[in-house]
Order: structure tokens, then C-alpha cells, then sequence
């Protein structure tokens, strides 16, 4: 599957696609068409649908209505060991049997592209040690699970999604229950992950400031609807934030990269004008966005 | 990234995993020794005492008359309905345990035996019937209780916990009508249907036997060709369709075939307690790490022949006692350790 493969040629996409439980629809009519080779965050507030949406890309959810595609054909009535070789999942907490070892673990992976009863191949050898050592996690490999830390538990669930070989990678919540330091590491190794190997990357993020600076391809979600998708840049609003999330915040340019940042207003911290924070630059109509010059000049004076 | 860059020099994944594999043919090894050790010893003691060598010489037909009654008529079908008795509920408790990710799931705490010990004792009592009758009973009960517990249990798929809980409430209802059913009986039979609440290896014969080798001759494989999915199943149902894994009919055709070897296991000797239940674990803290499915079926015979060893030899003032009784025995305890010392994720 993997030779010679270009990058991000699978093509995933949702049309008109209903997701629901018990017959009440989370997720409605929705059209998505995934990015190739790029990342794709998917944000929203808590029970928007975008854990919901992401498994029924993941094909886990059977739609009540429309159809997940791949490169066209509809997900479901393709073989599921088929799929399982191009589009890899890591649920947002996945549990391990607390015995085996990292190497077993990511191991398993390789589940789709074994026959049964077959010798482990040299191709098989080739891409877990890939995936050991693209995450990490190699010096781990003969620990067992559940004695690493969340931060190492979390790149060795990653290195099993990886050793399925996958050209598309969802992951839902994959930075949720770690510390900051470990959220950047996770994403970091996702994002070498997509430019390195142009995996394509699909991920449900809490973090809207966080999923600003790692996407390519934002994805707003409210009441199991896209309301907003594009670049982040282009993405993030002062009414979007609102829309999605019922929020008052000012936006700002992340200081480090230059994307779109979401400062939270909240009942009890004055809303300063803008004029009095210190930043020279001009807000418009609640937008405020800052040159580069100004916040230097501003805020560390 | 290409295919044919060179594999890896040594292999990290695939020292680890020949690692794992010695470590299991080295257990299975052990226990292949300590079960044909207890087997020794099984035909050897009794009233009659045959010196080891005698028996092999028997066993191989020259034997004198007496030795080979005792030994090919009396103490080895005994042992070998242990051995395939102790496989089959060893082998069954492991799949239960894996494929609904519990230690509490196997079939003799849900509920699927005592299934089985209801609908012999029926049989026995109420409609009067003998013999291979009875244990046709007993193991369509085993898998009409199995059926009720699964779809009880079925809310969108399976899960572990409502399938256990679901399962201990089917095994309290079962105790009830197997304990009215033994109250309203005449003593004699009452004493005969005993067997059906304790399990014993007494009154083997080789008729039943054949039935049961024939059985887990066709169980045995379809278990492990089954089993290959576990490995994936084994990290959530989400994961496992990520993988590739149609995940609720891999657990039904497992959960089949665990139930199908308990039923054949306990129509043949009765519910002996507990070995379903520590077989697993017990296979699975040898080896490292599961599915365990051979480990646990050898686990099973020693525990299984071990037991009766001990019911018929070892009791203090030499009473003899069905082996489900110290199978019982045994099993409770080791079930007080497990929760005294299970760790945060095991129980769940």
C-alpha cells in the first residue's frame, strides 16, 4: 500500500452526511471534502457533533443519511480491511490490556495487512520500527503500556495508528488529559507527520488557539453543522467564536507563528478598550489584530 | 519511506515478538510437563498403587489383567475427561475473559454453567431421563442461557460490564431453580443430581469421551482461527474497526464458540467451579501478556486433573470428594486475591 504511494491520494470526503444515536441526529446534512496531504482540525463546542463526525468518517458510525466517501466510492461497501489500510483511527481514549508491551501494542497494528497465519514480514518489521522511531517511542518498546506517562502513552497509541500504514490519520481528542508541554509534543508529531510523509491528518481539538496554529484546514462546528471552514486565518472571528461557542473574546496574532488567537472576555476580567492594552493596533468592529510592530513596541515597553 | 529501503537490522518489533512467542511455547512446555506429571500420578495412586513404570507398561498392552482394568477402565478415562474437560473450560474462560474485557466475564460467574446444571437437573428430575440424555440437556441449557444473557445484554453491540451484570442476575435466577428443583426431589435422585451442582470426573466413560475429544476437535481450531481478531479487539471496538475488524461479529462467532466449549465441558463432567475463571488469568501472568488461549487450555488440564488428584488422594482422613468441591476450593480464594490486588485499568 505504502510504495511509492504520492502523498495524500485518498480522498475522504462526507456528502449530505446524517450521524445520530437512537434516532436523534448530531450530526446534519453535513458536507466536508478533506484536504489532501494537509491537516484538517475540526473545533467546536462540547457536544457539537465533531467526536460524532469524526467517527462516522472513521466509517464507526453507520450514517442515517448520506454517505461517507473514499476517492469516491461509498465507505461502507468497501471491504473493511481495505479501508482499514488507508484510513488509520485513534479513538480519543483508547484502552490497552494493561500486560502488553509498546512493541506489541503498535504491533497490532499491522492487523489489516496480515493475512491470517502469516510470518511477520520484513515490511511489517520495516514500518513498525518506522513508527517506533518516528514517535519516539523506540527506547519504550519493551516497556509495558500502562507504565508510561500519559505524554508517552499517548505517541505509542500513535505509533500503533502509524504502523497501520495509513495515507489518512484521524484522531479524535488526541492531546485530551496532557499537560501543555505534552500537547505540543503530541502535535509537533503529527504536524512532522504530514509534512514529513504527507499523511493526511484529521483531528477533533479542544484547543481553539492550538488548532488555529496547527491546521491547515479549520473546521467550525455548531449544533452538528459546519459554520465556518478555510485556513484559520481566514476562519477565526470574533463572530464565529460567538457563534460557535457562545463567547466573547478578542482576537489576536499568536506571537510565535502568526495565526489567529482567541483571548476569552468572560463575566469577571474588564474587557480593556483597545486603545488602553498597550497595543498600538487598530481593532475593527471587535476584531482586533495587531501588527507585529505595534505588540513589540506595546506590550514590552 | 519506500517499501523496499532496507528492512531493519536485528528487528526491534520482531525481537520482541520471538520473545513473546519463546515465552509462551516455554510455558505451554511446563505446563505440558506438570500435566503429564499429574497424570502419572493419577494412574498410579489409589487403593490398587501401580509403580509409574507398571502403568506405562500398560499402557502400551502388556499389562496383567488386573493392572489393565484398573488403569485402562477405571483411572484413565477419569483422566482423560479431566484433561479434555479442564481444556475446554480453561479455553472457554479465556475467550469470555479477552473478548469482553473482563476478568469477571467467564462462563462459570455469568451464569452459562449453571445454565446447563438447570437444564440436566430438569431433565434428571422432572421428565426422568438418563445417561447422554441428560448431558444434551445440560448443554442446550448452556446455550439458551448464553443466548438470553447476549441479547439481555445487547444495547447497540455487547459491552463487558452490562454483559457480566447481566449475566450474574441470570446465574442467581439459575441457582434458585436448580435449589428448588433439589428440594422437591426424592433423596436418591436428589443425590445423583448432585453431581450437576459440584461437577465430578466420577462415572467416566469412554462413550462420553469420544463425544467430547470429537467435539473440541472441531471447538479447539475454530477457536484459534476465530481468535486472530482478538488481538485487534482486544484494544476497544473503536480501535479494532479502525483496524479493519467488523467488531460485534467477531465477538458473536468468539463468544459462540467460548460458550459452545464451556457447554461441551459442562455436559460432560458437570459445573466445576472456578477453572473457566482462574485459567485465564493464571495463562496470562505466565506468558506475559494475552490472548492466551493454548496456555489457558493447559492451565485448565492441570487444574482440572490436579484437583481430582487431590479430591481423590490427598484429603485429610482419606475421604474422597468430587473435584468440583476443590476446584471450589482452590477458585474462591484465588478470586479474593485477584480483587484485593487488581490494579485501576483490569477491572474494567
Amino acid at each position: 500500500m505504502s510504495a511509492g504511494r504520492p502523498a495524500g491520494r485518498h480522498e475522504l470526503a462526507a456528502r449530505a452526511l446524517r450521524l445520530g444515536f437512537d434516532g436523534v441526529s448530531v450530526v446534519h446534512d453535513l458536507d466536508l471534502v478533506v484536504p489532501g496531504a494537509r491537516t484538517t482540525v475540526i473545533v467546536g463546542a462540547n457536544a457539537c457533533g465533531k467526536s460524532t463526525l469524526l467517527r462516522g468518517l472513521a466509517r464507526i458510525l453507520r450514517p442515517e443519511r448520506g454517505a461517507v466517501t473514499l476517492d469516491g466510492r461509498e465507505i461502507r461497501t468497501l471491504p473493511t480491511r481495505e479501508v482499514a489500510r488507508i484510513v488509520g483511527l485513534l479513538p480519543q481514549q483508547p484502552l490497552a490490556p494493561e500486560d502488553i508491551s509498546v512493541a506489541d501494542l503498535v504491533g497490532r497494528g499491522r492487523h489489516p495487512h496480515r493475512a491470517w497465519a502469516r510470518r511477520w514480514s520484513d515490511e511489517d518489521e520495516r514500518v513498525v520500527a518506522d513508527a517506533l522511531a518516528a514517535t519516539g517511542t523506540l527506547e519504550l518498546a519493551a516497556r509495558r503500556v500502562d507504565t508510561l506517562s500519559g505524554g508517552q502513552r499517548q505517541r505509542a497509541w500513535i505509533a500503533m495508528a502509524l504502523a497501520q500504514d495509513p495515507d489518512i490519520l484521524l484522531l479524535d481528542e488526541p492531546t485530551s488529559f496532557l499537560d501543555v508541554a505534552h500537547q505540543i509534543d503530541v502535535l509537533d508529531l503529527l504536524c512532522a507527520l504530514n509534512r514529513g510523509r504527507g499523511t493526511t491528518v484529521v483531528m477533533v481539538l479542544h484547543d481553539l488557539n492550538l488548532a488555529a496554529r496547527y491546521a491547515d484546514h479549520l473546521v467550525v462546528m455548531a449544533e452538528g453543522r459546519i459554520v465556518a471552514s478555510g485556513p484559520p486565518a481566514e476562519v477565526i472571528s470574533v463572530e464565529i467564536v460567538r457563534e460557535a461557542y457562545g463567547l466573547e473574546c478578542r482576537i489576536i496574532e499568536d506571537p510565535v507563528c502568526g495565526s489567529p488567537m482567541v483571548v476569552p472576555v468572560g463575566r469577571f476580567h474588564t474587557d480593556r478598550p483597545a486603545a488602553s492594552s498597550g497595543s498600538g493596533g487598530g481593532g475593527v468592529g471587535g476584531l482586533l489584530l495587531p501588527g507585529p510592530a505595534a505588540r513589540e513596541g506595546g506590550e514590552h515597553q | 519511506m519506500s517499501a523496499r529501503g532496507a528492512a531493519v537490522g536485528g528487528g526491534i518489533a520482531r525481537g520482541a515478538r520471538r520473545a513473546r512467542l519463546r515465552r509462551a511455547h516455554r510455558v505451554e512446555l511446563a505446563l505440558v510437563v506438570l500435566v503429564l506429571g499429574i497424570a502419572a500420578l493419577s494412574l498410579s495412586l489409589g487403593a490398587y498403587a501401580i509403580p509409574p513404570a507398571d502403568v506405562l507398561r500398560t499402557l502400551l498392552g502388556d499389562g496383567t489383567g488386573r493392572e489393565e482394568f484398573v488403569v485402562l477402565e477405571l483411572r484413565l478415562p477419569r483422566l482423560t475427561l479431566g484433561v479434555l474437560v479442564g481444556a475446554a473450560l480453561g479455553m472457554s474462560g479465556e475467550i469470555f475473559q479477552s473478548v469482553l474485557r473482563n476478568p469477571l466475564a467467564s462462563p462459570d460467574i455469568i451464569g452459562v454453567t449453571v445454565g446447563a446444571s438447570v437444564a440436566a437437573v430438569l431433565a434428571l428430575l422432572v421428565l426422568g431421563l438418563g445417561g447422554v440424555a441428560v448431558s444434551a440437556a445440560a448443554f442446550g441449557g448452556a446455550l439458551i442461557v448464553a443466548a438470553a444473557i447476549y441479547l439481555l445484554a445487547w444495547r447497540d453491540g455487547v459491552s463487558g460490564a452490562r454483559f457480566v451484570l447481566i449475566g450474574v442476575a441470570v446465574a442467581f435466577m439459575a441457582h434458585a431453580v436448580l435449589g428448588y428443583l433439589l428440594t422437591r426431589a426424592d433423596i436418591r435422585d436428589a443425590q445423583t443430581a448432585l453431581v450437576w451442582m459440584v461437577g465430578s470426573l466420577s462415572g467416566a466413560g469412554w462413550d462420553e469421551i469420544v463425544v467430547v475429544a470429537v467435539s473440541l476437535a472441531v471447538l479447539v481450531p475454530a477457536a484459534l482461527v476465530l481468535c486472530v481478531p482478538l488481538r485487534a479487539l482486544e484494544l476497544g471496538d473503536d480501535t479494532a474497526r479502525g483496524l479493519g475488524v467488523r467488531a460485534q461479529g467477531a465477538r458473536l462467532g468468539l463468544i459462540a464458540v467460548a460458550v459452545a466449549l464451556a457447554a461441551v465441558g459442562t455436559a460432560a463432567a458437570g459445573p466445576v467451579a472456578f477453572v473457566a475463571f482462574v485459567a485465564g488469568p493464571i495463562a496470562r501472568r505466565l506468558v506475559g501478556s494475552g490472548p492466551a488461549l493454548v496456555p489457558a487450555a493447559l492451565v485448565g488440564m492441570a487444574v482440572v486433573t490436579g484437583a481430582d488428584l487431590l479430591a481423590l488422594h490427598l484429603l485429610p482422613g482419606g475421604i474422597q470428594v468430587p473435584v468440583g468441591i476443590v476446584t471450589g476450593l482452590i477458585g474462591a480464594p484465588y478470586l479474593l486475591w485477584l480483587l484485593a490486588t487488581t490494579g485501576r485499568g483490569e477491572a474494567r
